[in-house]
């Protein structure tokens, strides 16, 4: 189990940030991948493995309208 | 054309850091046309445009005006940092009144060319009062000096025909008319109570009069009340200056910072340059955020029919710098050039859309079930040029739709039209019935407060269910963005002062999806930051996407993201280098909230603005129907087990419904307390005299509003 924005989100093995944010249909563009306080680069997603236990923010830069 | 009413001459004021120090006063009913001194009273409490515009109001009325009273009036005014020409997004013009749809006052604010060329033809504000004998247009000459009020019955009224006609008559050649700007409204305005003011410009490569609008609350509908025809204003010799700032090498430098910002990042960020507004589209329907069919749900699978990347393709212009005022490389006013009407009294015709925006493409398109880029595109002209507010156009017909669905009115009453989801052709044809103002759609141009009583009392409707989906609060209609189960942007909506209109606070990410601020102090916190932050834009002339939709590369390592604190410093800057001041970020807030608070007194003044009027229609809140329940059945059914303590395979769904409706009315109530307390108010919604002494705001006017309300 990992964390996602403060709540719990099945892990499973092998997950990278993209794979996270493609199951999660975080689309948006304009995003921020912090992992345990970390940020994680853009050119980064495709192969940034996920550990068990990992506190993960996705931050959704918009705050527009 | 016309004969010449009133002619006025005056000296032009020089402008010293950002104030010309003069606002126009005219009364329509006697012809009389004044100067006033713009106080520093006024500068030091109200900062310049809305802050303005309100003072004036608030010394114009009693609480006893309504919209159509000859004493209400129409103020407008730019602002302070208005019509510099070094940064993107300064020529706003804030726009206030008593509206016709809420009783309270409005403000609405459209870049175009209006403002700007107004203050530099010596006039921080606008105040039009009375009303007309016949149809008239007032014209100012910025560069002569010279005003005039003359007859305008033998003009057309549909704006895009109208602006064209003015701008070519007022301007002496083809390049004077950039130095033209018209403000007017149009032909279903005075059929309906939510008529809107275009603003325009001339636009020399396409050489055709554009449009920016102030939209909101029926500005339109009062423009024509007052028989004003068109506002006219001309002023040539626009230069990098005018304003006379303190400090114009700061704004250069804040300036080049930011263009570079824009030209790096925004392909990579939201794309305003290649779609504006509507690159959004896609991403709120992903995000269930899109009002589909009456906000009953949040997207819709055929919504990639009117997807940004179908407008960019297929009919959008590119390529052209598409800014609503000088200097905003931002550039997102964007149009359809060469669009073929099929329908109403300019069918045949080929014309240019101004949009469409955001609100155009969610509010005429999906919220109607309407997956159509054409229909969208004409119905978004034909709002346009009648004058009619699409934001309110939409939320309400999406309001009747549902009704007709659900079978609480019929074609008995809408005159046979069969106004279902997705029918383009009915909903158009409502439109040019407003602007004829004939049958079903002069009721519809009512608004949907007004359309609940009669469908109840006439039509026999349900009054319960007709309360729960017809989303207006003070009786503006919603803007379009689904917020069911972001609890931060209900009170977003249902709390911003003049109505749900998102320009005070848009939290759905920071609430719904980042889950940043999980209790309702922190909600209360940012349904304070982000509405005083907000109000700062109309206070001093400024368009509000420069801020946020687009950031520095670097803006994720600071603490505060959704602030992009970056922009913040450059506002700060760029207000000190104007005014010759020296504010700081906290200020600015301060600056803000007196008008915030002020404008929330305004409301109380005026019979409204206490907690009775904060209370949204249950569908903001959550499911009113099986249907509804059941697109989110995972996520209700685990909010019953986890918040509630509720076995849901142990119910009905109507039990369901009921109990998860309780539950979510109570969290509401309590969102409402934290923010009153986070604002100052007391638990009826009033401003305290405490808060107002902390603020510089305890004025005897309003304390002799709030004191009795303890
Ligand atoms: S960002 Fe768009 S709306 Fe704002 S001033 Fe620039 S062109 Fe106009």
């Amino acid at each position: 189990m990992i964390k996602v924005n403060t709540e719990d989100y099945p892990w499973h093995s092998g997950m990278t940030v993209r794979n996270l944010l493609d199951e999660k249909l975080f689309t948006f563009r304009h995003i921020i991948v912090r992992i345990n306080g970390k940020y994680v680069p853009e050119e980064d997603y495709e192969h940034f493995t996920i550990r068990d236990g990992d506190d993960v923010i996705v931050l959704h830069l918009i705050a527009g309208g | 054309m016309g004969t010449i009413l009133k002619e006025y001459k005056y000296t032009p004021a020089k402008i010293v850091h950002g104030y010309s120090g003069k606002s126009l006063y005219i009364n329509l009913s006697d012809l009389r046309i004044e100067e006033k001194v713009v106080t520093e009273f006024m500068k030091e409490k109200f900062t310049g445009g809305k802050g303005f515009d309100l003072w004036y109001l608030w010394n114009a009325v009693t609480p006893e005006t309504r919209w159509n009273s000859p004493e209400n009036e129409i103020v407008m005014s730019v602002g302070p940092l208005g019509g510099i020409t070094q940064y993107s997004g300064t020529g706003k013009t804030l726009v206030a009144s008593i509206s016709p749809l809420t009783d309270i006052p409005i403000d609405s604010n459209a870049g175009g060319y209006f403002g700007p060329l107004l203050k530099f033809s010596g006039w921080d504000a606008f105040e039009i009062q009375g009303k007309a004998e016949k149809d008239i247009i007032i014209f100012i000459d910025g560069n002569n000096g010279l005003i005039e009020i003359k007859e305008a019955e033998e003009y057309p009224e549909d704006s895009h025909v109208l602006a064209e006609q003015l701008t070519r008559e007022y301007a002496e050649d083809e390049d004077d008319m950039v130095n033209v700007s018209v403000v007017s409204s149009g032909s279903a305005a005075k059929h309906s109570l939510m008529g809107l003011l275009n603003f325009s410009f001339y636009d020399p490569r396409r050489k055709t009069v554009r449009f920016k609008q102030a939209a909101r609350g029926g500005l339109g509908t009062i423009l024509r009340d007052k028989k004003i025809k068109a506002l006219v204003v001309k002023y040539k010799g626009i230069t990098p200056n005018l304003n006379n700032a303190a400090d114009l090498a700061t704004i250069n430098k804040v300036g080049v910072k930011y263009h570079k910002q824009m030209h790096d990042l925004d392909s990579k960020q939201n794309k305003m340059r290649q779609i504006g507004t509507a690159n959004t589209v896609m991403i709120m329907s992903q995000y269930d955020l899109l009002p589909t069919r009456n906000f009953q749900t949040g997207g819709d699978p055929e919504v990639v029919k009117i997807a940004p990347e179908v407008f960019i393709n297929e009919w959008l212009t590119q390529g052209l710098h598409d800014g609503c005022w000088y200097g905003c490389t931002m550039a997102c006013a964007k149009c359809a050039d060469h669009f073929l009407l099929t329908s109403g009294p300019y069918a045949g015709e080929r014309v240019t859309v101004d949009g469409p925006e955001y609100e155009c493409v969610a509010g005429l398109g999906a919220n109607l079930g309407i997956f159509d880029p054409q229909a969208i595109l004409e119905e978004n002209f034909y709002c346009d040029t009648y004058g009619i507010d699409l934001i309110s156009y939409a939320t309400t017909v999406a309001f009747i739709m549902e009704c007709y669905e659900r079978e609480q009115i019929g074609p008995d009453h809408t005159g046979g039209l069969e106004l279902r989801f997705g029918n383009a052709s009915a909903s158009l044809e409502l439109m040019h019935q407003m602007s004829r103002g004939e049958g079903f759609g002069k009721l519809a141009g009512l608004g949907i407060r007004k359309l609940k009583k009669i469908f109840v009392e006439e039509f026999g409707a349900d009054a319960d269910l007709l309360e729960d989906i017809g989303m207006e609060v003070k009786g503006l209609e919603y803007a379009e963005y689904a917020h069911k189960e972001s609890l931060a942007q209900q009170g977003g909506f249902a709390l911003a002062t003049k109505g749900p209109q998102h320009d005070e606070a848009w939290l759905i990410f920071m609430d719904m999806v980042n889950k940043q601020i999980p209790t309702f102090e922190d909600k209360a916190n940012a349904l304070y930051y982000f509405p005083m932050f907000r109000t700062w834009f109309g206070l001093v002339g400024l368009c509000k996407l420069p801020w946020n939709d687009i950031v520095p590369s670097d803006n994720y390592k600071t603490s505060e993201p959704a602030k992009v604190p970056e922009h913040v410093q450059n506002y700060v800057d760029i207000f000190n280098a104007v005014t010759g001041e020296d504010i700081d970020k906290d200020d600015l807030i301060l600056q803000s909230e007196r008008v915030y608070q002020f404008q929330r007194v305004f409301s109380v003044r005026m019979g409204k603005g206490e907690r009775k009027d904060d209370y949204p229609p249950y569908r903001s809140l959550g499911p009113v129907s099986a249907e509804e329940y059941l697109s989110r059945k995972e996520l209700y059914d685990k909010q019953l087990r986890d918040f509630q303590g509720l076995d849901p395979e142990k119910m009905s769904l109507d039990e369901k419904i009921a109990k998860l409706r309780a539950y979510r009315e109570d969290q509401y109530e309590q969102l409402m307390d934290a923010v009153y307390r986070r604002r100052g108010w007391t638990m009826n919604g009033i401003p305290t005299p405490e808060r107002l002494k902390e603020i510089g705001m305890d004025l005897p006017m309003l304390l002799e509003v709030v004191e009795p309300k303890q």
